[in-house]
């Protein structure tokens, strides 16, 4: 049984197609690549999953049960975590306290919400930045921090949205370690990138979509040499 | 430990207050300003810390009032049992006004409560059988002296302050804040982010209901063009905290005391100092106060305290 089961996704804005019969699986364990042009639909499929708004039609099935219509805060607490394209960080709080926040989702005590958000910290290399506001971090920090608080609501499932955009080659080295790190914790991933780098380098198998609707799925090579793919990224080859 | 060397001293004197300073003036003075500190850090729990601005905080103040009075000119018991009852009586109203406002954010949600304070004052005005209309409720004062009134409102104003703290450093103070900071981002954090701003509104209507109820017990006389006011309580609030600083445990009481005094300075003509015509002129007064936080001390007297220290006492960074 696969962890997540995408089935035949539609979502529509009035009348706009916004993803068009997108089906696509996530197995236990897997990093799932899902690229395609700006626009065609990503960052909507993952909104989709956490219910940021509802779906026109299809399904979403989440450790065998349908997560459609379930409220975004339960959605989190069966255990798929989010992270924003557009950073969201709190900015007034502190970097610990951002991960604290996060922590108390599965514990009680702060207690144990600070030193469950100490440990992730470190594990994503922020610790020395802990104490720092969360709007102080430049992008790279507040990048690893949307990664650290999702991390600390202890998800099996974690929607990476362009982690590594706006990264420069070091820090983005640095995220892909991160994320195979999540890999080998035992959170499967799933992962919309653009840079070719990151997602060529770290993703089992990739989904590929444009316009809203699947154009090719397979492992990174399969992907890379098919003509459907060159085409949406680069353009016709008609000069 | 600095700190809780003040609070015995702080302590120490509030208690000692009435006995050195015996004036009945300054007493009232200092009932009224507790009482603000009440509203003012139950205000700041809803908008300062969970970020729901509310305008309309003088529902839940005149709902404890009213439920204070009406025990006493309909149940015909005394109005003290207001104290127990006007903190619930207030949540129930909250539950209420979550369930319609809660559904807006940001400057709607403020547009909304500010509505609702609007209606319950016609409410109140024309549902004369229950509140009297604008006859309003007028009871005998309990106690001739000011001074258990003032250890009263003393006591209420200690524990609401104590209660608040307490929430915050827990983990409704995190959801609380975070609600503030990013509502989106706390729902994908496993918040329900619609159970902890009414959670909010409950304990914030509690506390003011309670302030209410006292209200009416130190004034013995209440009526809707008071209690249900606009300017006088729902904007009086939300002044208090912003001037105190808003998101800090102390503000409110700070800002309190600071907006009390000045209303008391004008509306005295600074103790019959000044002319006449400066009595009228604490509004603007308020206005340009918060002009001069709003560009210069957003923080608050309490929360920008270090740029003050800088500024005023000329004391290093």
């Amino acid at each position: 049984m696969p962890l997540l089961e995408i089935k035949n996704l539609k979502k529509t804005f009035g009348g706009l197609v916004a993803v068009n019969d997108i089906s696509l699986t996530v197995e236990k364990g897997e990093i799932m690549g899902l690229i395609g042009p700006n626009g065609s639909g990503k960052t909507t499929t993952f909104n989709c999953i956490m219910n940021v708004f509802p779906i026109t039609s299809g399904d979403i099935i989440f450790q065998g049960q349908s997560i459609k219509g379930a409220k975004t805060y339960n959605i989190c607490r069966q255990g798929i975590g989010r992270t924003f394209q557009i950073v969201k960080p709190l900015a007034r709080l502190s970097v610990l306290d951002n991960v604290t926040a996060a922590a108390f989702c599965r514990v009680n005590t702060i207690k144990e919400a600070r030193s469950e958000a100490e440990r992730i910290l470190e594990f994503c290399e922020l610790d020395k930045e802990k104490e720092k506001l969360a709007k102080s971090l430049p992008i790279g920090g507040r990048k690893r921090l949307e990664i650290a608080r999702a991390l600390a609501t202890k998800p099996s499932l974690l929607l990476l949205d362009e982690t590594a955009a706006g990264l420069n080659p070091s820090e983005a080295d640095a995220a892909i370690e991160l994320i195979k790190n999540i890999r080998n914790s035992g959170i499967s991933i799933l992962i919309i990138e653009h840079i070719m780098k990151v997602i060529m380098t770290i993703s089992d198998r990739i989904h590929v979509i444009n316009f809203g609707q699947t154009i090719t799925e397979g492992t990174p090579r399969e992907v890379a040499d098919n003509q459907e793919v060159i085409k949406a990224y680069l353009g016709d080859q008609s000069c | 430990m600095k700190k809780n060397r003040w609070m015995i001293i702080f302590g120490a004197l509030s208690l000692l207050f009435p006995l050195m300073v015996p004036s009945s003036y300054y007493l009232h003075l200092m009932i009224i300003a507790l009482m603000w500190v009440i509203i003012g850090s139950s205000w700041n729990l809803l908008a300062g810390y969970t970020g729901q601005v509310s305008f309309g905080h003088c529902i839940f103040f005149g709902v404890g009032a009213y439920t204070s009075g009406i025990l006493a000119t309909k149940l015909h018991i005394s109005a003290w049992w207001g104290l127990l009852f006007a903190g619930p009586a207030a949540m129930l109203v909250a539950l209420f006004v979550g369930w319609v406002c809660f559904r807006l954010r940001g400057p709607y949600f403020a547009l909304a409560t500010l509505a609702g304070g609007e209606i319950i004052r016609l409410i109140a005005t024309n549902w004369e059988s229950l509140t009297g209309g604008m006859v309003g409720i007028l009871i005998f004062q309990t106690f001739k002296s000011k001074l258990p009134y003032y250890y009263v409102v003393l006591a209420l104003a200690c524990l609401c302050i104590y209660l608040i703290k307490v929430i915050m450093k827990s983990k409704w103070g995190y959801y609380f804040v975070s609600i503030r900071e990013d509502q989106d981002a706390a729902e994908t954090l496993g918040i329900n982010t619609l159970l902890y701003k009414n959670i909010s509104l409950l304990i914030s209507a509690f506390f003011t209901g309670t302030a209410g109820a006292f209200y009416m017990n130190y004034m013995a006389f209440i009526d809707p063009q008071v209690v249900f006011s606009l300017h006088y309580i729902s904007v009086m609030a939300i002044l208090v905290s912003i001037v105190g600083g808003v998101a800090t445990i102390w503000g409110s009481a700070v800002g309190a005391f600071v907006m009390v005094g000045i209303q008391e300075m004008f509306r005295s003509s600074f103790f019959g100092l000044a002319p006449k015509w400066v009595s009228q002129a604490h509004a603007l007064v308020f206005g340009l106060l918060v002009i001069f936080v709003i560009m210069f001390l957003t923080n608050g007297i309490v929360g920008d305290w270090a740029k003050i220290k800088r500024y005023v006492f000329r004391m290093p960074r």
